[in-house]
């Protein structure tokens, strides 16, 4: 019996010690992204292309842009690629970032149910059809979050002179939570929703919601990336980190981001390219 | 209901068609739930069985704290071995945040408590027992904890199997303090989560039920062979 639990120890230790030491066998960086660039299936696609080029992993933490951003600050990240300009700058700014390179950009679109209780179809301005929510009190799906997206929205309802966090919990809801948990809340309460072309369009739970406005300029979605500064953090893997970001505006790169799409449609546009 | 069939066809599907995906993330979350019991029950099974035997001041206090750390928050403890594993924590040399290390921490966290306050209960239990035979020997703490423990052993199974229940079924941690990273991170709950928020909820229903099974097959396993041992072994 001793025999038999000895067996099993050096088993379940053989597991442990096989921990340790499987990390190290490639190098690698720690990219701190959005859920958006995740989820859309983006990095699936291009991030074992830029594998097979440089011999580097890219280990995706997929958060919201505001974590995301802090993440990077505590200096747990080597790269940072996120969509919020005004948070990118400041993190340049501070001296956490070195230098913000554009690198794709989309769009938000404006998703609610079928029924449009808001009559906000045919509508082209954002700021009228989110007024026009307010006003009906229909029910709108909030990140509440601190992301990319949840910024973008509570700065669309400032422009639209509308306070919608007076209504927390009656037609307001904020779900706290990433874009496709939020995505699936809206299907299930049937409310409007802002969200990422691409997480909309790669979603798998679409329900009774669809498209209700999209193209206003407004909803531009712009991605930046950013090398954490080894200034600040010693352990940074600069130039790795540098590498990456320097293929992600290459021809090359950008080439890949402009030819992912689904359902035939590309989702993301990239920045760099002249031709566009 | 429909989606709960098409769930189990997808799983099938999954099981027997050997996902080189579904086996390395299975492979993953056996690796670091395991790995966390066992340097849990490192911990959590002399510690259970000193505070059954060993009378000190404040014993009913520890039993208690014991007692209400087996409910212990996994998005808590995430929270609080990110902040110390974070480059800029205490422990942030280390370099482990986003690795499966960082994952076992957390797990062992979450899992010593049940192991240690299942292991005091059963040794408890024990010593009303033994109490005389091990006076008659005239033992000291540390051989009537070794001996209790030993004599125990397939007791104690069930407080090891509930920590593995508690370890492989969590996600509050692992996706905190893993960040659930493809092929390094990724295990069967953060990536129910990931599937979940995909809106692909037929495949991550499946997910589940492969969990589950894999669970039951764990237990299962783990009850035969305490089973078999002490028909031999008494």
């Amino acid at each position: 019996m001793q025999k038999c639990f000895c067996v099993a120890a050096c088993f379940v230790g053989m597991l442990v010690f096989n921990l340790g030491v499987a990390s190290d066998e490639q190098p690698f960086i720690v990219l701190a992204s959005t859920t958006s660039t995740e989820n859309s299936g983006l990095f699936d696609y291009i991030l074992p292309e830029f594998t097979r080029d440089s011999g580097i992993q890219v280990r995706v933490v997929a958060v919201g842009t505001g974590q995301a951003i802090r993440l990077a600050s505590s200096g747990d990240a080597d790269v940072l690629l996120v969509h919020h300009r005004p948070s990118e700058d400041a993190f340049v700014a501070e001296g956490l970032g070195v230098r913000r390179y554009p690198v794709m950009h989309n769009d938000f679109v404006l998703v609610g149910p079928a029924t449009d209780p808001a009559s906000v179809i045919g509508e082209t301005d954002i700021l009228q059809a989110m007024q026009a929510i307010a006003r009906s009190e229909a029910l709108f799906a909030s990140r509440g979050d601190d992301s990319g997206t949840h910024k973008k929205e509570l700065s669309l309802w400032a422009e639209a002179g509308v306070a919608p966090a007076a209504d927390s919990g009656t037609w307001y809801r904020e779900t706290g939570s990433g874009m496709g948990a939020t995505l699936n809340t809206a299907v299930a309460m049937g409310a409007y929703v802002l969200s990422d072309r691409a997480t909309w369009a790669s979603f798998g739970n679409k329900g009774e919601l669809e498209i209700v406005l999209e193209g206003d300029a407004r909803l531009f979605n712009p991605y930046g990336v950013i090398l954490v500064n080894p200034k600040r953090f010693a352990h940074v893997r600069a130039s790795q980190g540098q590498a990456f970001i320097d293929w992600l505006v290459s021809p090359r790169g950008q080439a890949l981001i402009a030819a992912y799409a689904i359902d035939d449609a590309p989702v993301f546009f990239p920045d760099t390219m002249v031709d566009e | 209901m429909s989606e709960v069939f098409s769930a189990v066809a997808t799983a099938v599907e999954l099981v027997v068609g050997l996902d080189p995906d579904l086996v390395e993330i299975v492979a993953l979350s056996l690796k670091v739930s395991l790995s966390a019991v066992l340097i849990a029950a490192m911990v959590g099974l002399p510690l259970g069985a000193a505070v059954a035997l060993v009378k000190f001041p404040g014993r009913r206090g520890a039993v208690i704290l014991l007692n209400a750390a087996m409910g212990l928050p996994p998005v808590v403890v995430g929270l609080i071995v990110y902040l110390l594993l974070s480059r800029s924590g205490p422990l942030g040399e280390m370099g482990v945040l986003f690795t499966p290390t960082a994952m076992v921490i957390a797990q062992s966290i979450l899992v010593m408590p049940i192991i240690a306050a299942l292991t005091r209960q059963t040794i408890s239990d024990l010593h009303e027992e033994y109490d005389e035979y091990l006076c008659s020997l005239g033992a000291g703490h540390l051989q009537r904890i070794s001996t209790l423990l030993w004599d125990g052993r397939f007791r104690l199974l069930t407080g090891l199997l509930a920590g593995f229940g508690r370890a492989s079924a969590e996600v509050g941690a692992v996706i905190i303090v893993g960040g659930n990273i493809n092929h390094v991170t990724r295990v069967m709950t953060t990536t129910i989560a990931l599937e979940t928020s995909k809106g692909n909820l037929n495949l991550a229903l499946a997910l589940g039920i492969v969990l589950i099974i894999l669970a039951a097959s764990v237990n299962a396993a783990a009850v035969l062979i305490g089973d078999a041992a002490s028909k031999r072994y008494g």
